[in-house]
């Protein structure tokens, strides 16, 4: 594969988790926090979000393909086999997952947070912003691991994808082409760029969360 | 911003989907037909590599707006159905039997393809099957269908997997497996296996055929490829393709082995 | 009076808090005395607002209560004294200038950047008054504030605290040190398993104990 086309396919899959990324943590952060200030959402709330990290991605692209697909109630959005669906099923993987880890994260600060509020006079209103500001070690955490799975996504990325060349392959679904070629040394040069590419993210969010 | 909303609606129509199996893929002849295609029409062409079942469960659904699949059986139920209209035979190619130099079940002394399976059966010599309703499996199935042998036990391996992997894997336990030219040049070659039974059998012709989807969105675009894929010049991309000097495919000119019309 | 409260009762597994009435004048330190477990905590928070009574009320102008380890954030020290005027709306710069001009007061401008946590036991306890006094309330709530402060700490906050009541404000204090309730106090109000046991100006109650608990407790014989 010539190197130009690695990158193309490299800067896909960075794009396309980091979008899918960015979108489940829009709802997980806010969802992991709110349920943190209610006590950890009780038994049902959190059979119910860790259940979501047992998803399997092949279902979940299933879903999307049969949401998104022409025939399908959404086919008018004509976003299957585009990098957009596959930002959707890879974001509806990692938002359990985001979700979980900001709440097992938050849940040890809440009490403090609200006490800390109401003894000086504020409102209950104020505790979610300032444990948000509080979290942020635990926010790095879940982004890495939100982003960990978005990236490393097959599964749903294929079914919703198409892994077409030029336009919704990347480096996982790449990785399964050569395999399936035989071609075993590109697969493991192809392995090796997301490992890589994994790393600088998680080393990036950690150097941001110190700040 | 609304240029762009227009752009993404528009995308899916300015291009053509074409849906084929893994191991026309992976032979590389579509990237050239296709690169013809473009700089003779501006078509872009967007391929998805499936197995034969999805491909033409795609069009069902006309998400593709063609497919390019072999496997007679299945193409003519779709065509019975209405899924896909107007086959073009485009090519076709030969499977061969590939396995492992020392060859424990003398396949290739075998004087038909149908003895050299029963040898392998008899010998319980390690096989490996595609095991994915593939096009190539399809055929497997009919040959053993053939035999009057059912292929059982635990030399009968199915990988699941493609062409090439599966080849991969028969490579390692030493085992025979059935195979296209194609990927045999490319990957089976390359790992040790040998051509073992080669013989011209009717029984293993494959025959690709290009299908359009009525109804689809890009039916239009369908008919224009389907016009150059009948063109001189697609014949002779088709004959063009060559791995070591060993052309992989004949052009058929819309001749079919395997008639598909009823 | 700037806080007031009457007839308030709470229930909890074991006691049951009851005190009949409290009073408190601008500029008066009440402390709050009792052995561990008497329920100082409880009528703490009560009368800061953090807890529901069960019967009767609480009245008074803005409090601040400050528990017996106030809870720092994973900002500066700048930032947590700033905090409390954040959190009633002012704007981040006033704040900001605001609670520098309390942490001059107790003693840790030169520390205005640091990361909160870094603080030392003694530090933390007085920036957690800065950021009290930076709300400008009108009455301080403390709970045991130089429990685990050494003798130097300890001193300097109850100078804080005794500039706060000259200021104006009411001071409650919780506390189970009999010497610093002498020192400080003006008001005390002693508890016993979540009774108001007894009350009355500092040096009364101490020279003359009504009760037998009260006595035995200003004795140093009672621990709980």
């Amino acid at each position: 594969m010539p190197p130009a086309e690695v990158l193309e396919i490299a800067l896909r899959s960075l794009a396309v988790a980091g979008g899918a990324t960015l979108l489940a943590a829009l709802f997980g952060v806010p969802l992991g926090l709110w349920l943190a200030l209610r006590g950890g959402g009780g038994a049902w709330g959190r059979v119910l979000l860790y259940s979501g990290l047992a998803l399997p991605s092949v279902v979940v692209g299933l879903l999307f393909y049969l949401l998104l697909s022409r025939s399908g109630p959404l086919g008018f959005l004509n976003l299957l086999y585009t990098p957009w669906a596959m930002v959707l099923a890879e974001a509806t993987l990692a938002f359990p997952l985001i979700a979980a880890f900001v709440l097992s994260g938050a849940r040890g600060r809440v009490e403090e947070v609200r006490l800390l509020v109401r003894s000086l006079g504020g409102k209950e209103r104020h505790v979610l912003p300032t444990l948000l500001a509080e979290s942020r070690r635990t926010l790095a955490a879940a982004l890495a691991a939100g982003f960990g799975g978005a990236i490393s996504e097959v599964g749903a990325a294929t079914l919703v994808g198409g892994d077409i060349r030029h336009h919704t392959r990347v480096l996982t679904t790449a990785i399964v082409v050569e395999t399936r070629m035989g071609e075993l040394q590109a697969a493991l040069a192809l392995g090796a760029v997301l490992l890589g590419i994994a790393l600088l993210v998680t080393a990036f969010l950690v150097i941001l969360e110190r700040e | 911003m609304r240029l762009l909303a227009l752009l993404v609606l528009l995308g899916p129509v300015l291009a053509l989907r074409l849906a084929t199996t893994t191991s026309v893929y992976d032979s590389g002849l579509l990237d050239r037909l296709l690169e013809a295609f473009f700089r003779e029409t501006g078509v872009r062409v967007q391929v998805l590599a499936v197995g034969t079942g999805q491909a033409l469960r795609l069009a069902e659904r006309k998400d593709v707006d063609a497919v390019l699949v072999h496997a007679p059986s299945l193409e003519r139920e779709a065509l019975a159905q209405g899924t896909t209209a107007e086959p073009y035979c485009l090519a076709q190619n030969a499977f061969l039997l590939a396995g492992p130099e020392a060859d424990p079940a003398r396949v290739r002394e075998a004087e038909s393809v149908l003895e050299a399976l029963r040898r392998i059966a008899a010998q319980k010599a390690p096989f490996v099957s595609r095991g994915d309703r593939s096009g190539t499996h399809l055929k497997e199935l009919e040959l053993w269908e053939k035999t009057g042998l059912k292929p059982q036990g635990p030399w009968y391996l199915e990988s699941g997997a493609g062409m090439g992997q599966t080849l991969v894997l028969a490579a390692e336990k030493g085992a025979y497996t059935l195979t296209d030219l194609a990927t045999f040049l490319t990957v089976g070659k390359k790992r040790g296996l040998k051509a073992l039974y080669t013989r011209e059998d009717p029984l293993l012709l494959n025959q690709y055929a290009f299908h359009l989807v009525p109804g689809s969105p890009g039916e239009g675009e369908a008919r224009r490829l389907r016009a150059f894929l009948a063109s001189e010049e697609a014949a002779r991309i088709v004959a063009g393709l060559r791995v070591e000097g060993t052309p992989l495919f004949t052009p058929l000119r819309g001749r079919c082995v395997f008639p598909l019309r009823p | 009076m700037i806080l007031q409260a009457e007839d308030l009762t709470l229930t909890f597994p074991g006691f049951r808090l009851r005190v009949p009435r409290l009073a408190l004048a601008p500029g008066e330190v009440l402390v709050v005395l009792g052995p561990s477990g008497s329920g100082k905590t409880t009528l703490l928070r009560l009368l800061a607002g953090l807890l529901p009574p069960e019967g009767g009320r609480v009245t008074g102008g803005l409090r601040v209560y400050l528990p017996q380890t106030p809870p720092l954030l994973h900002r500066s020290v700048l930032d947590n004294a700033a905090f409390g005027l954040l959190l009633h709306g002012v704007p981040r710069e006033k704040a900001r200038q605001r609670a520098q001009a309390r942490l001059k007061e107790v003693g840790l401008e030169a520390l205005a950047h640091r990361p909160a946590h870094r603080l030392s036991a003694g530090e933390a306890a007085r920036l957690a008054l800065a950021r009290a006094l930076a709300v400008e309330p009108e009455v301080l709530l403390l709970d045991e504030p130089t429990a685990n402060l050494d003798p130097a700490n300890a001193l300097r906050v109850e100078a804080l605290l005794r500039r706060a009541a000259e200021e104006g404000r009411g001071v409650v204090l919780a506390t189970h040190n009999l010497f610093q309730a002498r020192r400080l106090g003006h008001h005390l109000l002693f508890l016993h398993r979540g009774e108001a046991v007894e009350e009355g100006p500092v040096a009364e109650v101490f020279a003359a104990p009504k009760d037998p608990r009260t006595q035995a407790f200003l004795r140093g014989e009672m621990v709980f």
